[in-house]
């Protein structure tokens, strides 16, 4: 899922000043599941807001919605009469969420209430970390299904460098050797041959570094 | 009692296994606690979400205790560990926002601990006095005051 985490009450603060109905727009979908912009984080922040109005005297009105999904026309439709009753809208889905809205309303505001992170997994109540970094060529099955591209601080794909400590990563003691795990896992399930071959450089066009991806599928198009 | 104590209102979220049972037996051994407080029973204090202290800021509350079990006894295990937590993240809010961040207060007592919950509640009512009504809700105060007049 898209990972994403709040921006701080002050910045949301800069970014709306000036502006008068404010619309606080959910997403019921990965922001909702990492609690950056759900339902909850909706009424948290948009309490905050009235708070932080009323401190300051900014004269923000404040109102909240959450949708299903912010990167989807259909869902988008259900907050059509918010957004046309309001000034602005901050929205809480992650980056393509805020765009979607955008294009959809090209004469309404539209700010991104968060910072989004990282396509990641919830490790634990409470904490996620990053798994995919969406190179667009994916080389799993060739690590065991552990990912040298992201989980690597060098994203080595003939690793491990000579900086692998006792198992830990040389950026930080807290942060495992992706290498290591690598090879744990080739072993645990056979194919420890496979770091006998050396991989080419991986070709980086199918990443963001080839500009913005696009996927077109002629058979559902209609 | 100050004027200001009198106008402020503070609400104090009471575990039912603990302080809230502390509350009254504070009222059988005739114990006064401040007449701005206002207690409201909880099932565990690890129910009480983020929101509820924001919302209790929104409508009006100057000052928000919670008062959940001694850690390590709490009915549920950890439910006022959880509360610790959201009453941190709610402070570092309101902070943010503008607001005292003392104005939101975490405790644990016991059930039978009559004496330091009172204690406890006269000490977060000594602080709202000195941080006086809490600006969110001075203009509706105020309207009050005019329409008295």
């Amino acid at each position: 899922m898209i990972v994403a985490e709040r921006k701080t009450i002050p910045e949301l603060i800069d970014i709306l000043r000036g502006h008068k109905n404010i619309l606080v727009l959910g997403c019921g979908t990965c922001v909702t599941v990492c609690l950056a912009g759900g339902e909850r984080e909706v009424s948290i922040i948009a309490s905050a807001l009235r708070i932080a109005s009323r401190t300051q005297n900014l004269g923000f009105k404040v109102s909240e919605l959450t949708i299903e999904r912010q990167c989807d026309n259909i869902f988008i439709e259900q907050a059509a009469e918010a957004i046309d009753k309001c000034d602005a809208v901050l929205s809480l889905g992650c980056g393509a969420g805020v765009q979607a809205i955008a294009e959809r309303y090209p004469r309404k505001p539209v700010y991104a209430g968060l910072n989004t992170k990282f396509l990641g997994v919830l490790e634990e109540r409470g904490v996620w970390t990053e798994k995919c970094a969406a190179c667009g060529a994916c080389v799993l099955h060739e690590y065991g299904g552990i990912c040298p591209v992201t989980r690597c601080a060098k994203h080595m794909l003939n690793g491990p460098c000579g900086g692998s400590r006792e198992d830990r990563c040389e950026v930080s003691p807290d942060r495992p050797c992706a290498w290591q795990l690598i090879y744990q896992r080739l072993k645990s399930i056979g194919q420890l041959q496979k770091l006998e071959q050396v991989t080419m450089p991986k070709n980086w066009g199918a990443s963001l570094n080839g500009g913005p991806r696009t996927i077109i599928r002629e058979d559902h198009r209609i | 009692m100050s004027s200001d104590k009198k106008e402020t209102t503070i609400v104090a979220f009471c575990c039912l296994y603990c302080a809230y049972a502390a509350a009254d037996l504070a009222g059988s051994m005739r114990l006064q606690y401040p007449s701005n407080i206002r207690i409201l029973r909880t099932p565990c204090t690890g129910r009480l979400e983020v929101e509820y202290f924001m919302k209790a800021f929104e409508d009006g509350a100057d000052g928000v205790i919670v008062a959940g079990c001694e850690e390590g006894s709490c009915h549920f295990k950890e439910g006022n560990l959880v509360a610790k937590r959201r009453v941190n993240y709610a402070k570092k809010l309101l902070s943010e926002a503008g607001l005292e961040s003392d104005r939101l207060r975490m405790v644990n007592v016991s059930a039978a601990s009559a004496r330091k919950l009172v204690d406890y509640l006269k000490e977060m009512a000594d602080t709202i006095e000195k941080l006086g009504p809490s600006p969110l809700h001075t203009g509706k105060q105020l309207a009050k005051q005019e329409s008295k007049s």
